[in-house]
C-alpha cells in the first residue's frame, strides 16, 4: 500500500531521524488536535523500529523541516501520515538491520533487535542504532513495497505512551499557543467593526493614545499592543469605543433557509460521490406500487466551531524573516498565503505549528496569524502574541454554513425503496487559506478585507473530488438503486463560512438517516429492517445489528417520553463505519435528555484503540451540540452570538452513558474515523426524539421551543 | 506602576509581592506575572470555566474578578495539584481514563474535581454534574472526566 504523502516525501530521512542521544525523531507534516496523531505515528515507529515509546519524540510541525502533507483534515491522517510513518520506519529498520549484519559480521537473521540495540544473538557483539548511523541519515527511499505484517506496540508501552500527553494535559504543562512567552514579547489584541462588511470612518489617534501602548491602524484593520495583556485588554476597549465604522449595507438578516432555495446557484449532479457536467434529472415520479411517497427538507443552521480558547498566534519580524507560531491546520498553505498577503518571499517566513484549543476545523487559527504578524509587522523586533477575545472569536470565525437538504423517495409495495432524490443545498465548507490564482488565498484570511490594498473577494467554486465539501456522503452507502443526487452552491449568503468537522457530511447523513426512519414509519416498517434490506455490505451490517442490539432495539415504537433512535454512515462511503443507537427521554417541559448511547464502529486495523473511541466519543457530543444546542443568530447590525450565553453548546448536564463497540480487522488498512460519528449521531438522536414524542423536527436544533412549535403544527 | 504597591497573593503555598495593577483580573496576574499558564483565558465572562483555580479549596473562576480581591486568601492553581511525574490524585484519576482532548478545559476540570472532592468526597451524580456545570469542553471529554471523577473518589484513601 502507498500513501500520497509518500509520493511527495519518498525519502525514510523525510519521516525518521536518529538523534545523537539514541531518541528516533518522527517528522510528520500532520498537527495534533487532540485527535493524537502524534501518539499514533509515534506508537507506529516505535513498534516498526522495535525501540520503546519513550525513546520517540514527535517533531513539531515547522515549515520548511516537516515534511509538506497540506491541511491536518478530511480524517485522513492516519491513512496518509500513519502509512508513510510506518513504512519509513520498517524501511529504516531494514537498513539498521543490514549495516548491523555488516559492523558485526553475523547474517542479519542471526541478529536480534532490542530497543535501539542490534545484538548477535548467541555472541556478544551488539551495536546502537546511531553507532550504526552515526550521522543519523539514512540517504535511502521509502520501500513502499514493504509487506510484512504491521508492528504494533505491546499494550503496557502503548499505556505509557498515551499516558505522557494526558499527564502534561491534566498537570496544566501541556503549551498551547495562548501560554507563549518570548524575552520582549507585546501582548496584542484586535479591535473590530460590528461586522465582516463594516469599514473604519475614523478613529481619533489623539484621543486613543495611551502611554505604553501601540496603536496600530492599516485601513480597516485596527490593533493594539502593549507589555502587559491587561493594559491591552483596556486599551483596546478604549479605542473600540473611539473608533466610528461604516456598517454598509449591514448583514442581510432575512430567511436563511429562504436564501438556501433562492439564490443563485451553481448545481451538479453527483455520481458516486463526484460532481459531473451532466444534465440534472428531475426526481422520478413514484412507482405505481409506491406504499409510501415523501418530500421532506432538513435544514442545518449556521454554527460555531466554539473552541474554547479564542484563536491566537505569536509573530516576531526581525532582520526581515518572520517567524509564526500557531494553531493552524496547514501550516504549508497558511506561509504562502499569509506570504502574498504581506508581500513577503514565502521563503523568509517560517510557520511552527503549536497545540491550541480545539474544535476539529477552521476556526479562527489562521486568522489570527494575519492580524498577529500586521502587528508584528508594524513593531519589527517585538514578538508580538496577539489573541482574539471571546467576542471575537464567536462574531468573526469561519462558521460551518448553514444547509438545506431535500429528499424525495417512496417504499414500494415489496418494502423496497424507490426514486431516491437528495438535494443538498449549503454555502461552501471549503474556504481554509489555500493558495491559488487570483488572491484567492489572501481573500480567505479575515482581515486581509480591510487592508488599504485588499484582495478581490473569494468566490468558491464547486468542489469536484470525491465526497468532498457540500457533497460529503450525500451518495448513500445503501443499496438503493438508481438515485439522483445534487449538491447546489448556493451564492449570496450572509456569513463566511468554512470547514466544520465532516463538513456537508453532517447535514448529508442526518437527512438520509432521518429519511429513512420517515419511509419506514409511512411505510410501516421497522427502520432497522429497511436499513437492512437495503445494506449489502456485512461490515456495515454487523455495526447496525450490534448497536440495536445493545440499545435493545424495539422496532420503532417508543414508550411515551422515552425513545430510541438509530442511524449508520461510512464516513465518504470509503472510510470508517460507524453505527449510533440512541436512547432519549423528552420531559414535560420539552427538554431532550441524552440517556445512553451505543456506538459500533469498523475502522479497519485499529492503530490506538484508546484514542480510537476517545475520537468517536469527542465526534457524538460534539454533533449532538449541533442537533440539540446550536445556531448562530444575527441582525443586520451584527452577530448576536457573541458569548456563551448567546450560544449555547452541550454541557455536563446532558451527557449520556456512552458504550464504544470496536470491530477490529487486523489485516485490514486502518481507515480514518475522526469525522465517522457526528452524521449517524446527530440523525439517531433526531430518530430517537421522533420516537419518544411522535414529532419529527427537521431543522436544527430540537430544543424544547422547536419540539413545542411542532407539537402545535 | 512604580508607584503602586506591591499586591501580595498567596499562590501553591509561596507568598508573592508583585507590582502589579490591582485591577487585572487574577488569571493574567497568575499567568503572566507568575509564569502559572495552567489557568485558560477563555472568555473573560465566567461563561466557560477555563480558568478555575482553587481559593480556599473551593472551585473558583478567575478572569472577571480583580486580583487585589484574592490578597489574604489560599489560591491553588492546577500546577500546585501535582506535576509531571509525580501527579496528583485526580490528575492521575485524569491520566488513567485519557481525559482530555486538545485539553484547553482540563486543568478548570481538575481544578473543579478537586474543589469538589474537598466538599464532597463521596458525590453522587448531581453534585458531580452541578459542580462540572461552570465548564465547557468542545472535544466531548465529557464522558471521560465523569470516569475520572468515579476513578478519583475510589483512589482517595
Amino acid at each position: 500500500m502507498t500513501s500520497s504523502s509518500l509520493e511527495e516525501h519518498p525519502a525514510v530521512d523525510d519521516w525518521i531521524r536518529l538523534d545523537a542521544d539514541g531518541h528516533v525523531t518522527v517528522l510528520s507534516g500532520k498537527v495534533e488536535l487532540g485527535q493524537r496523531i502524534s501518539t499514533a505515528v509515534a506508537a507506529i515507529a516505535a513498534a516498526e523500529l522495535r525501540v520503546v515509546p519513550e525513546r520517540v519524540r514527535v517533531a513539531a510541525v515547522t515549515t520548511g523541516e516537516a515534511p509538506d502533507e497540506g491541511m491536518t483534515s478530511g480524517s485522513n491522517s492516519i491513512e496518509h501520515s500513519g502509512e508513510a510513518v510506518r513504512l519509513a520506519a520498517a524501511t529504516a529498520r531494514r537498513h539498521l538491520l543490514a549495516l548491523a549484519a555488516e559492523a558485526l559480521a553475523t547474517p542479519a537473521d542471526a541478529l536480534e533487535l532490542a530497543d535501539g540495540i542490534v545484538r548477535a544473538r548467541g555472541a556478544n557483539r551488539s551495536a546502537r542504532y546511531h553507532e550504526l548511523l552515526p550521522d543519523g541519515r539514512f540517504g535511502i527511499p521509502v520501500d513502499t513495497g514493504i509487506d510484512d505484517p504491521p508492528a504494533a506496540l505491546d499494550p503496557v508501552q502503548a499505556r505509557r505512551l498515551r499516558a505522557r500527553r494526558a499527564e502534561a494535559l491534566a498537570t496544566g504543562t501541556e503549551v498551547f499557543v495562548q501560554d507563549l512567552v518570548r524575552p520582549g514579547m507585546l501582548h496584542a489584541r484586535v479591535v473590530r467593526p460590528p461586522h465582516a462588511h463594516a469599514t473604519l470612518v475614523e478613529l481619533d489617534r489623539a484621543a486613543a493614545a495611551m502611554e505604553g501602548v501601540h496603536l496600530v491602524r492599516e485601513g480597516s484593520f485596527v490593533a493594539v499592543a502593549a507589555d502587559d495583556e491587561h493594559a491591552a485588554l483596556r486599551a483596546a476597549a478604549r479605542v473600540a469605543a473611539l473608533a466610528r465604522w461604516d456598517p454598509g449595507d449591514g448583514l442581510d438578516a432575512g430567511d436563511v433557509f429562504q436564501r438556501l432555495r433562492d439564490n443563485p446557484r451553481d448545481s451538479l449532479l453527483v455520481v458516486h460521490g463526484t460532481p459531473v457536467d451532466d444534465p440534472i434529472p428531475d426526481p422520478d415520479p413514484p412507482p405505481p406500487d409506491a406504499v409510501v411517497t415523501l418530500e421532506a427538507v432538513y435544514e442545518r443552521p449556521y454554527q460555531m466551531h466554539g473552541a474554547i480558547g479564542p484563536s491566537a498566534a505569536l509573530a516576531h519580524l526581525r532582520d526581515g524573516h518572520l517567524e509564526v507560531w500557531t494553531h493552524s491546520q496547514g501550516v504549508y498553505p497558511l506561509r504562502q498565503s499569509l506570504a502574498e498577503v504581506l508581500g513577503m518571499a514565502p521563503e523568509r517566513v517560517r510557520l511552527t505549528h503549536v497545540p491550541g484549543p480545539g474544535c476539529y476545523g477552521h476556526n479562527g487559527a489562521d486568522d489570527a496569524v494575519l492580524d498577529a504578524a500586521l502587528v508584528a509587522r508594524a513593531l519589527p523586533g517585538r514578538p508580538v502574541l496577539l489573541k482574539w477575545s471571546r467576542e471575537d472569536e464567536h462574531a468573526f470565525e469561519p462558521y460551518a454554513p448553514a444547509m438545506a437538504v431535500v429528499m424525495r423517495g417512496s417504499v414500494d409495495g415489496q418494502g423496497r425503496i424507490r426514486g431516491w432524490s437528495h438535494d443538498a443545498f449549503s454555502d461552501t465548507h471549503l474556504a481554509r487559506p489555500r493558495p491559488g490564482p487570483g488572491g484567492v488565498g489572501p481573500a480567505r484570511l479575515l482581515s486581509a478585507r480591510w487592508l488599504p490594498d485588499p484582495p478581490p473577494p473569494f468566490v468558491p467554486q464547486p468542489a469536484r473530488g470525491n465526497h468532498t465539501g457540500i457533497h460529503r456522503n450525500a451518495d448513500p452507502y445503501y443499496d438503493l438503486g438508481p438515485r439522483r443526487v445534487v449538491k447546489h452552491l448556493v451564492r449570496g449568503l450572509p456569513h463566511r463560512t468554512s470547514a466544520t468537522r465532516t463538513l456537508g457530511g453532517f447535514a448529508n447523513v442526518l437527512a438520509i438517516e432521518c429519511f429513512l426512519d420517515e419511509l419506514a414509519h409511512g411505510a410501516g416498517l421497522d427502520p432497522l429492517r429497511l436499513r437492512l434490506e437495503h445494506l449489502a455490505d456485512p461490515r456495515a451490517r454487523t455495526l447496525l445489528e450490534r448497536v440495536a442490539q445493545q440499545i435493545g432495539w424495539h422496532g420503532g415504537k417508543g414508550a411515551d417520553g422515552t425513545g430510541r433512535g438509530l442511524a449508520f454512515a461510512r464516513y465518504k462511503n470509503r472510510q470508517a463505519y460507524v453505527a449510533a443507537a440512541v436512547e432519549v427521554r423528552v420531559d414535560d417541559a420539552a427538554q431532550v435528555h441524552l440517556v445512553r448511547a451505543v456506538l459500533a464502529a469498523d475502522a479497519g486495523r485499529i492503530v490506538d484503540a484508546d484514542g480510537l473511541a476517545s475520537q468517536l466519543e469527542g465526534g457524538f457530543l460534539q454533533a449532538a451540540s449541533w442537533t440539540l444546542c446550536e445556531q448562530v443568530i444575527w441582525d443586520s447590525g451584527g452577530i448576536t452570538s457573541r458569548d456563551w450565553d448567546g450560544y449555547s453548546i452541550l454541557g455536563f448536564d446532558n451527557v449520556p452513558e456512552i458504550t464504544v463497540d470496536l470491530v477490529d480487522h487486523p489485516h485490514e488498512p486502518p481507515l480514518g474515523a475522526g469525522e465517522a460519528a457526528c452524521g449517524p449521531a446527530g440523525a439517531a438522536i433526531a430518530n430517537a426524539v421522533f420516537d419518544a414524542t411522535g414529532l419529527r423536527v427537521r431543522r436544527l436544533p430540537i430544543t424544547a421551543q422547536a419540539l413545542r412549535a411542532a407539537a402545535m403544527a | 506602576m512604580s508607584d503602586t504597591p506591591p499586591l501580595t497573593l498567596r499562590v501553591n503555598g509561596e507568598e508573592h509581592a508583585l507590582a502589579v495593577d490591582p485591577s487585572t483580573p487574577l488569571v493574567y496576574v497568575l499567568r503572566n506575572a507568575l509564569g502559572l499558564t495552567a489557568a485558560k483565558a477563555g472568555c473573560g465572562l465566567e461563561q466557560c470555566g477555563a480558568c478555575a483555580v482553587l481559593v480556599d479549596g473551593v472551585s473558583t473562576l478567575s478572569c472577571a474578578t480583580p486580583a487585589a480581591a484574592f490578597a489574604g486568601r489560599d489560591i491553588v492553581t492546577c500546577e500546585g495539584l501535582g506535576r509531571p511525574g509525580q501527579p496528583g490524585p485526580v490528575q492521575q484519576a485524569f491520566v488513567e481514563e485519557g481525559a482530555g482532548q486538545c485539553g484547553y478545559c482540563i486543568p478548570g476540570l481538575v481544578v473543579a474535581v478537586t474543589g469538589l472532592l474537598n466538599a464532597h468526597p463521596d458525590p453522587d451524580d448531581a453534585a458531580v454534574r452541578a459542580a462540572l456545570a461552570p465548564h465547557l469542553c468542545r472535544c466531548g471529554s465529557h464522558p471521560r472526566v465523569l470516569r475520572a471523577v468515579g476513578r478519583a473518589v475510589k483512589a482517595r484513601p
